[in-house]
């Protein structure tokens, strides 16, 4: 197997952005990524992109060759691949472009995730998502995805003495990270009180606990390492790619305030990194719910179980605190086009390591990790970077 | 619900009652049925099993805002129930004005939705609170947590 690096990164404005297609958004963020690493078409090898429900959200399917023909790669006739994990689609993408290149089959490949969301109604665009649950024993009977999370929560709460306003800390802060990141659908920052008074969604959860419904498209561009200083001076390692699966419904898994999924995939991550949990010095993590942070930053190994909320309220998890999470500003605030969130999340830790965060920068930075879950927890994809 | 007739006619035993199986290698019981055991795979001994209805709410929540289909039934309770056999089950909570975690609760038959004014009604499985004798629902409670 050969070690992977991350040579270039693109990511487009997220939000509503009316006046792009899916395929102007996915074009607009690979020649971003391929800009970035200096590169040209004629030198990739293959492509794979993260997109969700093309089908749903604009009546797409089909969406590898689509891309590939956008990118203007359709005379080269490279393969070209679409991957789905529901919101995990994403940071699937880049792992089977890690497998590809690391297992020799391809040299030059492209990680990208696109979504396009909002050319459909928000009723729509809810029933889409929530095929990411369990359609037959969860969605028909009354499930929505904020209510299988607002459930985690309830639960948590009750176990650990979790509460509304450090949940509500979580929404706050990562809409100031927002502030500071060009690329994030929302520029305001919002206190605990503005979460508290905004309308409920599924008890406890409220509109401002909930990811937003996003368009958006991210790239990356990865060689084998040893190939890497030949195109860019700061290329960024992966050093680990890993992946765990789980029960699709929420009510089938052995501990309902517990990703197992994510767990696991962090646990093999940081062993294939040869690191612990405590060296990492910042992380992108799914932040689909408030709750979703909380459990993200236990079931990586930051905290331990029943202890992010108290995490949260005691400032581990900011700007300049001593872990930072979702300096990008996180689903919930950067934006969620659920299959371009996984790379997204790349994109914003390349940043970080290369020291090009801009006011977000964060200090002496070496590694950071990426967190991306599909459905209430049926898949989790943790990534780790080097710089 | 649209154009889910024929998924959910397949899953009638199931809909109606909380009919699921029994894995006689493990001693696992599984609701909605699994014909494959993800203890015993391939050395499963799996028979039908009708459950006895009762369980306990292990968590819930209140939806305010639902996909289309369950739109006009909003706010409605929706929880994460136990069956005493072990199988966790996904819900409405009805007859209740407050759900509760630990609370006891047994199934009862209703209209989960419909196809518009003329079309299809979709019965199905929905749970109520329970009043038992001598009500251990404060140890279970503890169980939980």
């Amino acid at each position: 197997m050969r070690s992977v690096s991350i040579i270039g990164v693109g990511c487009t404005k997220f939000g509503e952005r009316w006046d792009s297609s899916l395929r102007d958004l996915v074009a607009e963020a690979g020649v971003l990524a391929i800009e970035d690493a200096g590169i040209v078409g004629e030198q990739i090898d293959a492509l794979f992109v993260g997109n969700m429900s093309g089908g749903r959200f604009v009546e797409q399917e089909h969406i590898g060759a689509l891309i590939a023909d956008c990118a203007g790669l359709s005379r080269r006739h490279i393969p070209s691949t679409r991957v789905e994990a529901a919101c995990a689609s994403g940071g699937l993408a880049l792992r089977q472009s890690v497998l590809a290149v690391a297992s020799g089959y391809h040299d030059i490949v492209i990680a990208a995730g696109v979504e396009k969301m909002t050319d459909v109604s928000a009723g729509t665009a809810a029933d889409a998502l929530a095929a990411a649950a369990d359609r037959e024993w969860e969605c028909f009977l009354g499930a929505t995805f904020p209510a299988l999370y607002a459930m985690m929560a309830r639960l948590h709460m009750r176990r650990y003495g979790t509460t509304h306003d450090q949940m509500a800390m979580v929404a706050v802060k990562n809409h100031h990270h927002a502030c500071m990141n060009p690329i994030a659908q929302y520029h305001a920052e919002i206190t605990i009180e503005d979460v508290d008074r905004s309308p409920m969604v599924a008890d406890p959860l409220h509109v401002l606990d909930c990811s937003p419904i996003s368009d958006g498209a991210a790239a990356a561009v990865l060689v084998p390492t040893e190939m890497a200083r030949g195109f860019v001076d700061a290329p960024i390692r992966i050093i680990g790619s890993s992946q765990g699966s789980d029960t699709l419904a929420l009510h089938d898994r052995r501990d309902l305030t517990t990703l197992d999924a994510t767990v696991i995939a962090a646990r093999s991550a940081f062993r294939q990194a040869d690191i612990e949990p405590k060296q990492v010095d910042l992380a992108e993590v799914h932040d689909c719910f408030t709750i979703g942070e909380i459990l993200a930053i236990e079931d990586l190994g930051f905290v331990d179980k029943g202890q992010g909320g108290r995490a949260v309220e005691d400032g581990m998890t900011v700007l300049d605190g001593e872990l930072p999470i979702n300096t990008s500003g996180g689903l919930k605030a950067c934006g969620h086009p659920v299959g371009a969130t996984g790379i997204k999340q790349a994109h914003e830790v390349v940043l970080q390591l290369r020291g090009e965060a801009g006011k977000r920068q964060i200090d002496d930075c070496e590694i950071g990790l990426t967190h991306n879950v599909g459905g209430s927890g049926g898949t989790a994809i943790v990534h780790i970077l080097k710089r | 619900m649209t154009t889910n007739a024929p998924r959910f006619w397949r899953c009638i035993p199931q809909r109606y009652n909380l009919k699921g199986t029994h894995c006689k290698s493990c001693n696992e019981f599984f609701f909605p049925p699994r014909n494959i055991c993800p203890n015993c795979r391939r050395v499963a001994d799996i028979e039908e099993y009708k459950f006895k209805g009762l369980g306990t709410v292990i968590t819930h929540t209140t939806i305010y805002t639902a996909t289309e289909d369950f739109a006009r039934q909003t706010p409605y309770n929706l929880a994460i129930i136990q069956l005493d056999e072990g199988p966790r089950v996904t819900g409405q909570m009805v007859s209740c004005s407050e759900v509760k975690i630990g609370m006891r609760v047994k199934p009862v038959f209703r209209i989960l939705g419909k196809e518009g004014d003329k079309g299809i009604i979709y019965y199905g499985t929905k749970f109520a609170p329970v009043e038992e004798a001598g009500s251990h629902s404060e140890n279970i409670d503890k169980e939980i947590i």
